[in-house]
């Protein structure tokens, strides 16, 4: 099947200095793709690329078949966008947020309130229809968004942090609603600061840092390939620990006060270091893609 | 060079949504037309003219409430729409990011500036049907050469609503107006021929007035409500047409290095 996003080499330049260094990858249709990376790594840079907002430097950027430097008008109205920063229209009604929107795709005035009625029912707004955008809880503005990037029936969704702020309750309710879609057969790319979000929903997905790509793959494959199955944090590391785990080759991260091993699956070394340095304070978990963002992007703190 | 591609009628979907937010605030917008001309003919007919006398004015001697009556008509579609795309736009593109919503639309940017241009002269063409009433029942008005006020307005709307945005193009904060506000709108709201002829300058400072766009209107304004001017309206509204073209286009450049990063 033909892609439905082709990003060759894409390159983005602020002022000499590149934002999007050089990435390249291909979405198909119906996949669910992540797009993960540290504050500044160039996740929204990316996206605003995707939708047509920042021209590209420098690459070659295709959708549904076309290139967007030059068709953006027909990719635009098959895309849905939902921007990291509120452009909700605080001028207007929950409702009208809908309606107002459908007629920048020239929907017809009846067919747009036919699907904000059901869009707001989706999203259980129905409700708040008549509400000022101000009035929302940060969870019912989310979930407005997220309808309105839906009013023209996109074949893409393009999603920038749409759980960033969110309570658990909200998040959990948005997640349940992307799962929905996704069933649906809509294609959708997000990017997201939450791990367990991006594995449970993504198919697939890219870390990227610095403008570049660092890893790409199905989550559960990039836990056993970057983190391995069986993960023992260890408080209080001593020597002999630290010295074991050098000696036998065993992925290590070292946090000074506390020492996070990695062993591969069904070895002897997970036995080993569990009877002879497990004395006190041991944590025994499996390997998350949490593991795999902080290990190959680092953990120092971004900007 | 602007690829006339990015223009298309959908424009006219961000010229409703501006229509639609205005319904909802539109009767207190409706008072300001409708007294304000009430207050400037009370002050300056009943309180100032008789210490002016005459005014003479394209070979017509006038009494000097109905000089300056039509210029009133102006001055409020300069107001209206010079306000309209400075403040109220720079509010809905920095602080309610009602553009980069607007841009994740099949919509182009110069389709929203477009639209936003055209809707200020569109609340300046109402404004001005509005003072036209009034001043026509007061009898400064004469009909029915007095209705192509509204054509005027709407060509003075343009002009002063794209040399508007094109300041909100390039002004960091909006604060900065006051900027343009001191140097350009006051001196010409003056100086324009509104409340003395231009006759009255100085020889030097008479074609810097011809330069204002309010000039222009102005003399629309006049030539339509006292069937007299000083220029030919055809002129002026030529004037009106190239100012909106060259500005319009200055604000689109603007906004496109402002926005599209
Ligand atoms: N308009 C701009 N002008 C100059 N630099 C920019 C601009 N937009 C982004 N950048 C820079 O590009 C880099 C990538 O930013 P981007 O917003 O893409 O990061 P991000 O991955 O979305 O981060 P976050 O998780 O914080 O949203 C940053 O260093 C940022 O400062
Ligand atoms: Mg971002």
């Amino acid at each position: 099947m033909n892609a439905l996003i082709e990003a060759r080499n894409l390159i983005k330049t602020y002022n000499g200095v590149a934002a999007v260094n050089d990435i390249s990858f291909t979405v198909s249709p119906g996949e669910f793709f992540g797009l993960l990376g540290p504050n500044g790594a160039g996740k929204t840079t990316t996206i605003r690329m995707l939708y047509g907002f920042s021209p590209l430097s420098q690459g070659r950027l295709t959708l549904f078949g076309q290139n967007i430097t030059t068709h953006w008008r027909a990719i635009k109205n098959r895309l849905g966008v939902c921007q990291q920063d509120n452009t909700l229209d605080p001028d207007l009604t929950v409702e009208q947020n809908l309606l107002i929107y459908a007629g920048y795709f020239l929907i017809p005035a009846a067919e747009a309130r036919d699907r904000a009625a059901e869009l707001l029912d989706f999203f259980a707004l129905g409700h708040r229809k008549d509400a000022k955008v101000m009035e929302l809880s940060g969870g019912m503005a989310r979930r407005l968004i997220l309808a309105r990037a839906l009013v023209n029936r996109p074949e893409l969704l393009i999603l920038d942090e749409p759980t960033t702020g969110l309570d658990p309750q909200s998040r959990h309710q948005v997640w349940e609603k992307l799962a929905a879609l996704k069933k649906r057969g809509l294609t959708v790319l997000l990017t997201t600061h939450y791990m367990e979000e991006a594995a449970s929903l993504c198919d697939r997905l890219m870390i990227i840092d610095h403008g570049r790509i660092l890893v790409e793959g199905a989550p559960d494959d990039l836990i056993s390939r970057h983190a391995g199955r069986q993960v023992i944090e260890i408080d209080g590391a001593d020597v002999a620990l630290r010295a074991f785990v050098a000696e036998n080759g065993i992925e290590m991260d070292d946090l000074g006060e506390k020492v996070i091993v990695y062993t591969p699956e069904a070895s002897d070394l997970h036995r080993v270091i569990q009877e002879k340095f497990c004395t006190e304070r041991c944590t025994f978990r499996n390997g998350t893609l949490e593991d795999v963002f902080l290990r190959l992007t680092g953990r120092e703190l971004r900007e | 060079m602007i690829d006339y591609r990015v223009f298309s009628l959908r424009f006219l979907k961000v010229w409703e949504r501006n229509l639609v937010t205005y319904r909802r605030i539109w009767k207190v917008n409706f008072i300001t037309p409708l007294l304000e001309p009430l207050l400037y003919i009370l002050a300056f007919g009943l309180g100032f003219s008789g210490m002016i006398g005459d005014v003479k004015y394209a070979g017509l001697v006038l009494d000097y409430t109905r000089f300056m009556a039509p210029a009133l008509i102006a001055t409020a579609v300069m107001w209206n729409a010079f306000f309209e795309t400075t403040y109220a736009s720079f509010v809905r593109m920095y602080y309610q990011k009602t553009f980069d919503g607007m841009l994740a639309t099949p919509l182009s940017l110069e389709e929203i500036i477009l639209a936003e241009i055209v809707w200020s002269a569109t609340k300046a063409v109402g404004a001005a049907a509005i003072m036209m009433t009034v001043l026509g029942f007061l009898g400064f008005v004469a009909f029915p050469s007095g209705l192509m006020l509204l054509p005027v307005a709407l060509l003075g709307g343009l002009a002063l609503g794209a040399i508007g945005m094109f300041f909100t193009g390039i002004t960091p904060t909006i604060d900065m107006f006051n900027l343009p506000i001191f140097l350009f709108i006051t001196p010409m709201f003056l100086f324009s021929g509104t409340f003395f002829p231009v006759s009255n300058l100085p020889v030097w400072a008479q074609p810097m007035a011809l330069a204002f766009p309010l000039y222009h209107l102005v003399e629309m304004t006049r030539c339509f409500a006292l069937g007299a001017s000083d220029t030919h309206p055809l002129l002026s509204g030529l004037y009106l047409l190239l100012f909106f073209l060259v500005f319009g286009a200055l604000a689109l450049r603007a906004m496109r290095r402002r926005l599209i990063t």
